[in-house]
């Protein structure tokens, strides 16, 4: 087993990832419907992400962009 | 490290028995497979009672179907959706004399292990892991052979009665003579059987009105035994000498349950080799608690008897016990010896009354006399009496291929339970997609191993189990271990965290979370 080749290293996750989850022992019809199901939740959770993470990010820069943009009307404001 | 010895010093040899800790993501891993197949199973069975998909396995008929469910429990359901799924591990049809190296015929199934078709084809030559032949005696060639030849051409095949009526030949009275010298005991007595030795025995030996203290993972045929006498049965943990000393203080303090009466008998039932552990039974401890408390021993020997000890005697032998000590010696001829039935040893007064009182001598049919032939050669090879030192020989390899084989399969990572110097080694698979995988890779590389899932172990802690034999030479093993370790490393395997245990001279109780000592 070739550590070093990238797509033999990738089939043979696939092939622990068969194991732990037992597709490895379920008829092609279970497989289509598991391997699905799993690609539907993590869209599903790689969108959530985006969106959260988005927002999150969007908002902090925004934040972040407020203190730099503006140092000496906060200061004034401080100091009054 | 507090390295305090509990026993007294009975011990005349260092007792090395490890069982390390399931990792937690192995374990976390395991259930959430059996979690998958477990969703599968429901969505199946939905299927199959909506007529979705074709209904292959036992059902209850149309009529019946108002009735109590006959098949909705727990081991059906296991059946139906896990076990079908991973089925061409098992019952693998062989051909060929189990030895060192065996023949199998090839079977291949196109609706997912329903059915199998067989191609015709037979695999030749495949090392054998799996079959019970320590000593190396599942032999066609050889001395054995000869003699059970020449026996069945004198007695024929059949018996055609029991013991009690017209089936006690000559041969069977020589061979309990030999069996009695060779454990060193008064008198011994041979069933044809050996399952039916311990459960037609043990309600002859025991009733009402007496204790059996069973050990928690004794095999099916010292529970049914125990079940069938009517006898209360406790069970104590596992090879734990602190939960047996407790059980008897309490059987003897207390009685019996309601009226306070002592028992009539205390019969402790062990085995010498817990053929899914490894484990060797801590027997100098036993015999010490037996002493002190006047109970009875019943030992179990059915892998240990030709596998351990210097001179192949079993585990009396190994400890360097008195054989007098233990009260009735029980053991089979199908492991070590090539045969098959079982044996009772102990006191004279003790087995004229089996001879009377058995199941087993008055109703089922007397040992065949080629078996028995081959028995008296193994067992004369196996005491040196046939004039060559083969036996002494196979002895030695056994043990020498038991230390080496256990020393590389640590060496390499894998989780083994038991002790050292036991010739049954369980190699953890926990996961259920790897018990499949395991015994298909294993095969294509013409290894032929056991797996052992549920229900013959906790659920989690699916195994591969080695039997190693005197008569695989060390080119087999070195070629198993080479396989064994592709295979683990393809599919992770190699669980071990190889955290060096200190010897625990006391087993687990409550109080101790880990093997560590702190």
């Amino acid at each position: 087993m070739d550590v070093k080749s990238t797509p033999r290293y990738l089939y043979w996750l696939f092939c622990q990832f068969e194991l732990i989850t037992c597709s490895y022992l379920m008829e092609p019809w279970e497989k289509v419907l598991f391997y699905s199901f799993n690609l539907a939740m993590l869209g599903l959770l790689l969108y959530t992400t985006y969106v959260c993470l988005a927002f999150h990010a969007s908002s902090a820069f925004q934040l972040l962009c407020s203190f730099l943009g503006n140092p000496r009307e906060n200061a004034l404001s401080v100091v009054k | 490290i507090n390295h305090i010895v509990h026993n007294g010093g009975l011990y005349k040899r260092p007792f090395n028995e490890a069982f390390e800790e399931t990792p937690m993501l192995v374990a976390v891993l395991t259930y959430v497979g059996y979690g998958v197949l477990t969703l599968f199973g429901y969505l199946r069975d939905f299927m199959r009672q909506w007529k979705i998909e074709k209904c292959q396995n036992a059902t209850e008929r149309e009529e019946q179907k108002d009735f109590v469910p006959l098949y909705q429990d727990f081991e059906n359901f296991y059946n139906r959706n896990l076990y079908m799924r991973i089925r061409d591990s098992w019952n693998r049809p062989i051909c060929s004399v189990p030895g060192a190296k065996v023949d199998m015929m090839e079977r291949v199934s196109h609706d997912y292990n329903w059915t199998f078709t067989y191609t015709g084809r037979v695999i030749k030559d495949i090392i054998n892991m799996g079959s019970y032949n320590y000593l190396g005696f599942a032999q066609k060639t050889g001395a054995c052979q000869e003699a059970a030849a020449k026996v069945l051409s004198q007695y024929g095949a059949g018996v055609c009665s029991t013991r009690q009526e017209m089936g006690n030949l000559d041969k069977h009275e020589e061979l309990e003579k030999l069996v009695a010298r060779f454990l060193g005991v008064e008198s011994a007595m041979a069933y044809g059987m050996g399952f039916a030795t311990n459960s037609m025995n043990i309600p002859a030996l025991v009733g009402k009105g007496c204790l059996i203290l069973s050990d928690e993972l004794n095999h099916a045929s010292l529970v049914l035994g125990a079940r069938l006498s009517g006898a209360t049965i406790r069970i104590f943990k596992h090879n734990n000498m602190q939960s047996l000393e407790k059980l008897l203080k309490d059987a003897i303090v207390h009685g019996q349950p309601r009226t306070r009466r002592p028992w009539k008998k205390i019969l402790i039932l062990v085995e010498g080799i817990y053929s899914m552990e490894g484990s060797i039974v801590r027997l100098p401890e036993v015999i010490a608690l037996k002493k002190k408390y006047k109970s009875y021993l019943y030992l179990d020997e059915a892998h240990s008897i030709g596998a351990l000890g210097p001179s192949g005697r079993g585990v009396v032998d190994y400890f360097g016990l008195n054989p007098e000590d233990v009260d009735v010696m029980m053991g089979t001829f199908t492991k070590s010896f090539g045969a098959a039935g079982g044996y009772i040893g102990g006191k004279k007064e003790l087995i004229d009354y089996l001879r009377t009182y058995s199941h087993s001598a008055a109703y089922a049919t007397s040992m065949s006399p080629p078996v028995v032939e081959q028995i008296i050669t193994s067992v004369k090879c196996i005491m040196g009496e046939d004039g060559t030192t083969i036996g002494r020989a196979r002895v030695q390899q056994l043990a020498e291929n038991t230390r080496y084989f256990r020393r590389r399969l640590k060496e390499m990572g894998f989780i083994i339970y038991g002790n050292e110097d036991s010739p049954v080694v369980p190699l953890m698979l926990y996961m259920p997609a790897k018990i499949g995988a395991f015994g298909r890779e294993m095969l294509k590389r013409n290894i032929g191993v056991v797996v052992v899932g549920f229900p013959a172990t906790p659920i989690i802690e699916s195994r591969a189990r080695f039997c190693l034999s005197a008569a695989h030479t060390k080119e087999m093993l070195d070629t198993a271990l080479k396989e064994i370790n592709e295979v683990g490393d393809l599919l992770q395997l190699k669980y071990s965290r190889r955290r060096l245990v200190p010897l625990l001279d006391r087993p687990f109780d409550e109080t101790t979370y880990e093997e560590t000592e702190d």
